[in-house]
């Protein structure tokens, strides 16, 4: 199997009897973008955290590179590794300073050397157009700016894929277009992510896939155009009117 | 007076080593005690639980003449000075857990997940982003609990330990210069804890205003 290659295979997930995810069978390529979208509650974020382990599967699986992506294992530590996550809240290390923050997991996980993580965290920074707050901390930027940190802290670890969480719901309008530039960027050169957003004018920007998930269930699967264009499914048709306007 | 000061000295470095020791062990059991209980470790976590209820709620005299006399007939020989040490630890221990327990508690969840995402294992997560966090959110009852336990070394003569009160309360005896005696002994007093409270409450300032705000700000 390539690398970054993910392969979800009819993955069950339940709260008690509260079933969250049934049977979600998704093969993510390398280089691919894909889009998740969905109402709230139908189990986006559930999703993005079974794939980092962060929560127990109750049946199915989960394979990275060809590796069961197992929470409860000991080595799931080195596949999240791999996988790099943004939420939606912004969750920089408050005790640590921008920089630092980009810089820990690369020196304390991959135990790289220090100058080299440092030099490669200013390079990040830059692209997402924050070098010169380097030494600031969390507390002293914008909500924008810190999901920019978040997305160089991410991309610090060489992931082979991306996963996004609604990473600019909680942001002011006037400061998700820098977020999602910085997104827009990372797919033109090919990063490999799974984004969950209700940013439908982006999602059709970015995806080559839509994932249209509806209470725990993939409805429907298409190319941007025809998702947005011609939704096949009555759910699909009815979500997408919930974000059109009368004029 | 100034022939006392010397057997003031050196009763105060007497003191202060035994808190200093003390206070570094009580550090270490809260920690450990904190994880103990925050993780809910079974059963380790009821055993905590005991000790915090049983150190809290008993005065620090009747423990340390528990270690000082009971221990030895149960076979433990102790001296005077390691009991003073160990029972201002565990005395300080209990009261720490406490303090870093709420601090652990006031660490956002997203925050481990948020370590945990980038391939942190949980040893590297606690060491490097939950623990800081933790003793930053509880600086104030750690400041607290370190002045609480510095005046807590005032009981240590009752063990025979010559210590600030003990010469106080000896010379008091042979000379019955009352005033004088006292008066030293609130001196002494202050010069081990003042420092202690106002580099605490800078710190405590600092942490709050300064330029790492409490976590979730
Ligand atoms: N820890 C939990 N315990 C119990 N139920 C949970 C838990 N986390 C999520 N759920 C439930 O799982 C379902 C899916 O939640 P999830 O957060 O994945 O939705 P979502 O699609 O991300 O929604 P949104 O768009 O609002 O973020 C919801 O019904 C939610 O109540
Ligand atoms: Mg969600």
């Amino acid at each position: 199997m390539a690398e970054g290659e993910l392969h979800i295979e009819h993955l069950h997930k339940a709260y008690g009897d509260h079933v969250v995810l049934d049977d979600i069978n998704l093969v993510v390529e390398p280089g691919e973008v894909v889009v998740v979208i969905g109402p709230s509650g139908c189990g986006k974020s559930t999703l993005l955290r079974c794939i980092n382990g962060l929560e127990q599967i109750q049946g199915g699986r989960i394979l990275l590179d060809g590796e069961v992506v197992d929470g409860a294992s000991k080595d799931i530590a080195a596949l999240r590794a791999k996988l790099g996550m943004v939420f939606q809240s912004y969750e920089l290390f408050p005790h640590k300073t921008v920089l630092e923050n980009v810089t820990l997991a690369p020196t304390v996980v991959q135990k790289r050397p220090k100058e080299e993580v440092e030099a490669e965290a200013m390079t990040l920074l830059e692209r997402v157009g924050l070098a010169d707050r380097a030494k600031d901390f969390p507390r002293q930027l914008s909500g924008g700016q810190k999901q920019r940190v978040a997305i160089a802290r991410a991309l610090a670890m060489k992931p082979e894929i991306l996963l996004l969480d609604e990473i600019t719901a909680a942001l002011d309008p006037e400061m998700v277009h820098e977020v999602l530039d910085v997104i827009l960027g990372l797919a033109r050169e090919g990063k490999t992510m799974i984004i969950v957003t209700h940013e439908m004018g982006f999602a059709r920007a970015v995806a080559d896939r839509i994932i249209f998930i509806d209470e725990g269930a993939i409805v429907e699967e298409a190319a941007p155009a025809d998702f947005f264009d011609h939704p096949q499914t009555e759910r699909a048709q009815k979500f997408l009117r919930t974000f059109e306007y009368e004029k | 007076m100034a022939e006392y000061l010397p057997l003031y000295v050196q009763a105060f470095w007497l003191t202060l080593r035994i808190g200093l020791v003390g206070i570094f062990g009580s550090i270490l059991i809260g920690l450990i005690v904190a994880m103990v209980v925050h993780f809910k470790v079974p059963v380790l976590k009821q055993i905590a639980g005991a000790y915090v209820e049983l150190f809290r709620n008993t005065p620090l005299l009747i423990q340390l003449f528990f270690m000082y006399f009971a221990l030895p007939r149960m076979g433990v020989p102790i001296t005077a000075e390691a009991c003073g040490m160990l029972g201002l630890a565990l005395l300080g221990g209990a009261y720490m857990a406490e303090s870093f327990r709420s601090g652990l508690e006031a660490v956002e969840s997203i925050q481990f997940e948020s370590a945990l995402a980038l391939g942190m294992t949980r040893a590297q997560l606690m060491r490097h982003v939950v623990l800081p966090q933790a003793v930053t959110l509880s600086i104030q009852s750690f400041v607290a609990n370190i002045i609480f336990l510095l005046k807590e070394t005032s009981v240590f003569s009752a063990i025979s330990l010559m210590d600030l009160m003990f010469v106080a309360k000896d010379l008091i005896g042979l000379y019955y210069k009352t005033t004088e005696c006292l008066v030293l002994l609130v001196i002494f007093y202050l010069i081990m804890i003042l420092p202690v409270s106002i580099l605490g409450t800078y710190v405590e300032r600092r942490l709050r205003h300064g330029s790492f705000g409490p976590a979730g700000a």
